[in-house]
C-alpha cells in the first residue's frame, strides 16, 4: 500500500516536472479543386501549404534546428541564401486561357524560378548561383543551367507576393528554362517534401502514369512570409506547393464528358492526411453539373473576378469516405458557357529566313468599356539581338507610347535583353508589341548537341490589374479557401492576374558540324596519296633481297658447310 | 547394456560439448564471410549514352532504367546511385503512355516506375560531367545527390550503353569518350582511393575494346560484344515503335530479376549471361585486374547494399539533451510596427520610376587600350623631358 502510494506519488512528480509540450506552431492545410471547363476538359488544381511561425533570418534567434512540418532542404536553403521569396515552377504544356480561362496559378512552359533576397545580402549574384545549383540537386532538374546569360532583374515586375516593405529590384532575380522538362523524377522529390509524402490525404492520387498523361501538368513551390493573423502583427513562413493538371479525355475523344476521381487518377481517397489541420476537396459546381456523392457544404467564393459556388467535401470526417471507406467523386456536366478572360496574349515570331525576324506580341483586352495598365515585361536571349529603335507598340492601328519603360539591352554572352514596358490597353482592343531582331551566328562550341532543333524564348510576362465584374475580398482569414487567398488583393475593384505567353523556337544560322572531319579526311587522303606517292618516287632506293630459303635447304647448306663443300643457291 | 548406455551418455555429452562450438564456429565462418569482401559501402553510376532527340534511342533508356530497377530492389539507395540519362522518353511526346519506360513487350514492365530520380538529363551528360563525377573533381556548388562520393571501401557499378565503338563511346553524338581516358580515369580514382574495388559493364557496339587499356588494380570488366561485333537490339513493341533493349541487358535484367539481397550468385553465372546463341554477339569479360576469384564474388557485392551491423556489448552513454532554446515570447514587440502587403501593380511609382544609377565600373579594355595608344604616340612625337612644359 505504502509503496503503492509512493508509487503514485512518484508518477505525479514525473507528470507536473516534464515540461509541458510547445503548441505546435506549425500546421498543414490541403485541397484539392476541381473545376470542369467550357472545352470538356477537366482542371484539378491541388495546394498543400504548411504555415510555420518561425523566423529563418532572424539574427538574434539560434538557428532553426528542429523541423516539423516544413521540409528540412527548403528551409536549410532559406537560411543559408537569405532568402525572402522562392517561387519555382516546373510546368509542362502550355496553359490555354482562351479555352480554359484563367488558371489560380499560373506558370510559363518549363522551369521558371524567382526570387527576392534579403535586404543584407551583399553579393546577389553568388547566393543566386549558388541557390540554383542546390535547388537542381533538391528537385532533380537542371537548374545548374541557370546562369548570367538567362537572369534578369526585372525593375517593376514581380513584386512580392508576401509581406515587406521595401522593394528594391537589386534583389530580385527571374530565370526561365523554357526547354526543362517535367517527369516523375521531378514528381519524386516534389512529393516527398510535404509531411505525408504520398501516403495519405491528398497525395496519394499523385500518380506520374495519369498526371503525365496530361495536356497541362505544373508543380510549383512557392515559399514567402505572410500575416499569422488578421491583425497582421507578426509574420509565418508560408509554403505553397502547387499542383495544376488539365486533363484532356474528352477533348481527345476518350471519353464524354463525366468524370470520376477514379477515372482521372486511378486512385481513390481513403484518408485526409493524419497531420492536416483540414483536408477539403472543392468541386466548381457554379454550371450545374451533376454530382455524388452529393454533399450540403457549399462554398462561394469570389477568385479571378468571378462569383463561383463550390461543393465541399471535408475529408477530416469520417462520414465523407461511407461505408466503403473511400471517397470517389463523379461528375457528370453539360452546360457549356464560359466567362470569355478579360486578359489574353499571343506570341510568336514572323519573318523569313535565318538572318532576321520579329518577334510579336500580342496583348487583348475583352473588357467591353473599362481601360487598364499593364507591365509586359519580355525577356530575349543575347543571340536574338534585337533593334530597339523599330520597337512599335500600336492599338487599334493607332500608336501606343508607353508610360513606362525600361529596356536593359544585351551583352554578348553575359547579359539578356529585358524589355518592360507599362501599356495602356483600351477597352475592347487588341494591342501589338513588335521588334525586329537579328540573329547572331554563334561560336560553334556553343550549340547544343542537337541545334537544328533552335533555340528557346522565354515566355513574355503580361502583369496587370485587371477590372472585376464582381467585388472581391480583401478581408484576410484563415479559413478561406486556399485557392483564393494566394494573391494578396489590395482592392475590391480589381484582381492581379499574370498571363504567360507561348515560349518561341527559332532556328539560329547552324554551321556545318560535319565540316572538319570532311576537310581532314579530304586532306588527308590528298597528302596521303597523292604526296605520299611521289615522295615515295623519289626518296625510294631498292635493295634485292634474297628470300630466306627454306628449312630442307638451309639444313643442307649447314651440312655442307661443315663437310666444307661450296653452298646451294 | 551398461557398456551401451554409457557410450550413448558420453555421445550425447560429447555433443552437448561440441555443438555450442561448432555452432558458434558456423556463425564465425558465416560473419568472416559477410566482412571478407573488405567492403562497407556500394555505389552505382548508371549512364545512357543515347543521341539526344532521337526516338529510336529508347532502348538504352531502357538498358539504363533496367539496372537501375535492378540496383535499387537489391537494396542501393537513390543517394548512392548517380543516374545519368541523355535523353528523356517517359515524357517524350513521342511516347503513347508517358511516364513510363518499358522493357518488355506488350508493355509487362515498366522499369521508370513511381520513384525514379535522375540526377543529370539532357545536356548535362557530357563527357566532362561523366569524368568529373567518376573522378570527384565538381564545382563546390554541386550538391550531393550529383557527387559520387565514395571512399577506398566503396564498391561501385559502373553500367554504360550506347552507341560505340572500336576504342571509342559516343556521348550524345557529339562528342567522344576513348579507351585510354577511361582507363585513366579509374587510374586516377584509385590513386585518389575513390573505390575499393569495380565493376565495370558496357552494352555497346565493339563493347570490349573499352575494357582492353584497363590498368589499375580491383578492376573487373564485361562487355557486350568483341571487337568487330555489334551488339544487337532485343524485340520492338508494335505500340511504342521502336526497340524496347538491347539483348544483352535483356537477358542482364531476366537474371537479375532472379537475385535476391542474400542470394548467393556469383560473377561466374554473371559471365554465363547471355551466349553467343541468344545474344547474336560474344559477351566478354576481364578479370586480370581483379584481385579475388570471380566465383568468390557475391553478385550482391556490386549490385546490393551492404549493410554492416556490428554487435556491441558495451554500454554508452549518451550525454545530456540539448536544451530546447527560449521560446521568444518578448520577439513580438519588435515586429509591433504593421506589415502590410506589397502593391502588385503600383502604376503611379512604377510610371514615376527613377532610372537605377548605374554602378561606376573602370573603363572597359576598349577604352583603356585606346587610352594607352594616344599616350604611347604622344609620349613618342613629344619626349619625356618636355612633360616639365606641361605640368
Amino acid at each position: 500500500m505504502a509503496a503503492h502510494r509512493c508509487g503514485l506519488s512518484l508518477v505525479c512528480i514525473l507528470i507536473f516536472s516534464t515540461p509541458a509540450p510547445a503548441p505546435a506552431r506549425d500546421q498543414f492545410q490541403e485541397e484539392l479543386v476541381i473545376r470542369p471547363l467550357h472545352s470538356g476538359d477537366i482542371y484539378a488544381s491541388f495546394q498543400f501549404r504548411t504555415l510555420w511561425d518561425t523566423d529563418f533570418l532572424q539574427e538574434r534567434q539560434k538557428k532553426v534546428s528542429h523541423y516539423r512540418l516544413f521540409p528540412k532542404s527548403l528551409g536549410q536553403v532559406l537560411s543559408k541564401f537569405s532568402v525572402r521569396e522562392l517561387h519555382i515552377s516546373f510546368t509542362q504544356g502550355f496553359w490555354r486561357t482562351m479555352q480554359w480561362g484563367q488558371p489560380f496559378i499560373p506558370s510559363p512552359p518549363g522551369a521558371e524560378l524567382w526570387v527576392w533576397f534579403h535586404h543584407t545580402v551583399s553579393d546577389v549574384d553568388g547566393n543566386w548561383k549558388e541557390l540554383t545549383n542546390v535547388l537542381s540537386g533538391i528537385f532533380c532538374a537542371s537548374l545548374n543551367f541557370i546562369d548570367m546569360t538567362n537572369t534578369v532583374q526585372p525593375s517593376a515586375s514581380f513584386k512580392p507576393l508576401g509581406l515587406g516593405n521595401a522593394t528594391d529590384h537589386r534583389f530580385l532575380r527571374y530565370a526561365t528554362l523554357p526547354r526543362e522538362i517535367v517527369c516523375t523524377e521531378n514528381l519524386t522529390p516534389w512529393k516527398k517534401l510535404l509531411p505525408c509524402g504520398s501516403k495519405a490525404g491528398l497525395a496519394v492520387l499523385m500518380k506520374s502514369e495519369k498526371l503525365f498523361h496530361s495536356s497541362f501538368h505544373s508543380q510549383a513551390v512557392h515559399i514567402r512570409p505572410i500575416c499569422q493573423d488578421e491583425q497582421c502583427t507578426s509574420k509565418a513562413w508560408e509554403l505553397r506547393q502547387t499542383l495544376n493538371v488539365v486533363f484532356d479525355h474528352y477533348t481527345s475523344g476518350q471519353g464524354k464528358k463525366e468524370w470520376s476521381l477514379f477515372k482521372m487518377f486511378s486512385r481513390t481517397l481513403t484518408e485526409a492526411c493524419p497531420l492536416a489541420s483540414s483536408s477539403k476537396v472543392y468541386v466548381d459546381i457554379t454550371d450545374n453539373p451533376e454530382l455524388s456523392p452529393a454533399t450540403h457544404l457549399l462554398s462561394r467564393a469570389v477568385v479571378l473576378g468571378d462569383r463561383r459556388t463550390y461543393s465541399v467535401y471535408d475529408l477530416t470526417r469520417a462520414e465523407t469516405f461511407g461505408q466503403l471507406r473511400s471517397f470517389n467523386l463523379l461528375l457528370r456536366w453539360k452546360g457549356d458557357n464560359m466567362l470569355r478572360p478579360l486578359l489574353h496574349a499571343e506570341r510568336y515570331v514572323a519573318g523569313f529566313g535565318l538572318q532576321t525576324g520579329e518577334i510579336h506580341t500580342v496583348i487583348y483586352n475583352n473588357h467591353p468599356y473599362r481601360a487598364f495598365p499593364v507591365l509586359l515585361m519580355d525577356s530575349v536571349p543575347w543571340y536574338l539581338q534585337l533593334y530597339v529603335h523599330t520597337l512599335t507598340v500600336t492599338s487599334k492601328s493607332r500608336d501606343n507610347k508607353p508610360s513606362y519603360i525600361h529596356y536593359q539591352p544585351a551583352k554578348d554572352r553575359h547579359r539578356p535583353h529585358l524589355l518592360e514596358m507599362l501599356i495602356q490597353l483600351p477597352p475592347h482592343s487588341m494591342t501589338e508589341v513588335t521588334v525586329q531582331f537579328e540573329r547572331a551566328l554563334l561560336k560553334w562550341t556553343e550549340y547544343t548537341p542537337d541545334p537544328n532543333h533552335g533555340f528557346y524564348v522565354g515566355s513574355s510576362v503580361v502583369s496587370a490589374l485587371v477590372p472585376s465584374m464582381v467585388a472581391m475580398s480583401t478581408n484576410f482569414t484563415q479559413d478561406q479557401p486556399l485557392f483564393s487567398s494566394f494573391v494578396p488583393v489590395k482592392e475590391e475593384s480589381s484582381y492581379f492576374v499574370r498571363v504567360y505567353t507561348e515560349p518561341l523556337l527559332v532556328n539560329l544560322p547552324t554551321p556545318d558540324f560535319s565540316m572538319p572531319y570532311n576537310v581532314i579526311c579530304l586532306t588527308c587522303t590528298v597528302v596521303a596519296v597523292g604526296y605520299g606517292s611521289f615522295y615515295n618516287l623519289l626518296t625510294r632506293t631498292f635493295q634485292v633481297d634474297e628470300p630466306s630459303p627454306p628449312l630442307a635447304k638451309r639444313l643442307a647448306n649447314f651440312i655442307r658447310r661443315i663437310r666444307g663443300v661450296p653452298l646451294l643457291a | 547394456m551398461g557398456y551401451y548406455s554409457l557410450l550413448t551418455t558420453c555421445a550425447f555429452i560429447h555433443l552437448l560439448v561440441f555443438m555450442p562450438y561448432a555452432y558458434s564456429n558456423y556463425l564465425e565462418n558465416k560473419a568472416g564471410q559477410f566482412f571478407s569482401s573488405g567492403h562497407t559501402n556500394n555505389w552505382a553510376v548508371l549512364v545512357s549514352l543515347n543521341k539526344l532527340g532521337f526516338w529510336f534511342n529508347y532502348r538504352h533508356v531502357a538498358n539504363t532504367l533496367s539496372v537501375y530497377r535492378s540496383v535499387k530492389r537489391l537494396g542501393i539507395p537513390d543517394s548512392h546511385i548517380v543516374l545519368m540519362l541523355a535523353d528523356d522518353m517517359a515524357c517524350n511526346y513521342r511516347n503513347p503512355k508517358p511516364a513510363t519506360v518499358f522493357s518488355h513487350k506488350n508493355m509487362e514492365l515498366n522499369v521508370y516506375g513511381d520513384d525514379v530520380e535522375v540526377d543529370y538529363r539532357g545536356y548535362e551528360v557530357t563527357v566532362e560531367n561523366f569524368l568529373r563525377v567518376l573522378t570527384g573533381r565538381l564545382p563546390p556548388s554541386t550538391p550531393r545527390s550529383k557527387r559520387l562520393l565514395s571512399d577506398d571501401r566503396s564498391n561501385i557499378l559502373i553500367y554504360l550503353t550506347g552507341h560505340g565503338g572500336n576504342g571509342f563511346l559516343k556521348f550524345q553524338d557529339s562528342e567522344e569518350i576513348s579507351n585510354m581516358e577511361l582507363a585513366d580515369a579509374f587510374e586516377q580514382m584509385w590513386q585518389k582511393r575513390r573505390y575499393n574495388e569495380l565493376l565495370f559493364i558496357i552494352d555497346t557496339c565493339q563493347g570490349a575494346s573499352m575494357y582492353e587499356r584497363f590498368y589499375s588494380p580491383n578492376l573487373m570488366a564485361l562487355a557486350s560484344s568483341q571487337v568487330g561485333e555489334d551488339s544487337l537490339s532485343h524485340q520492338p513493341d508494335l505500340a511504342i515503335g521502336v526497340h524496347l533493349m538491347d539483348k544483352y541487358t535483356f537477358y542482364l535484367l531476366e537474371f537479375l530479376e532472379e537475385v535476391h539481397p542474400a542470394s548467393q550468385a556469383n560473377m561466374n553465372d554473371l559471365f554465363k549471361v547471355c551466349p553467343q546463341s541468344q545474344c547474336v554477339s560474344t559477351p566478354g569479360h576481364r578479370t586480370d585486374l581483379f584481385q579475388r576469384n570471380p566465383g568468390s564474388v557475391l553478385i550482391t557485392d556490386f549490385f546490393g547494399s551492404v549493410r554492416k551491423v556490428e554487435i556491441t556489448k558495451d554500454t554508452i552513454n549518451l550525454t545530456s539533451s540539448v536544451k530546447p532554446p527560449i521560446q521568444r515570447s518578448g520577439s513580438s514587440d519588435m515586429t509591433i510596427e504593421s506589415l502590410t502587403y506589397v502593391d502588385q501593380l503600383p502604376v503611379a511609382e512604377i510610371i514615376h520610376q527613377k532610372p537605377k544609377q548605374k554602378d561606376w565600373h573602370p573603363p572597359d579594355g576598349f577604352i583603356l587600350g585606346l587610352w594607352t595608344l594616344i599616350l604611347l604616340v604622344f609620349f613618342q612625337t613629344y619626349g619625356i623631358k618636355h612633360l616639365k612644359h606641361i605640368f
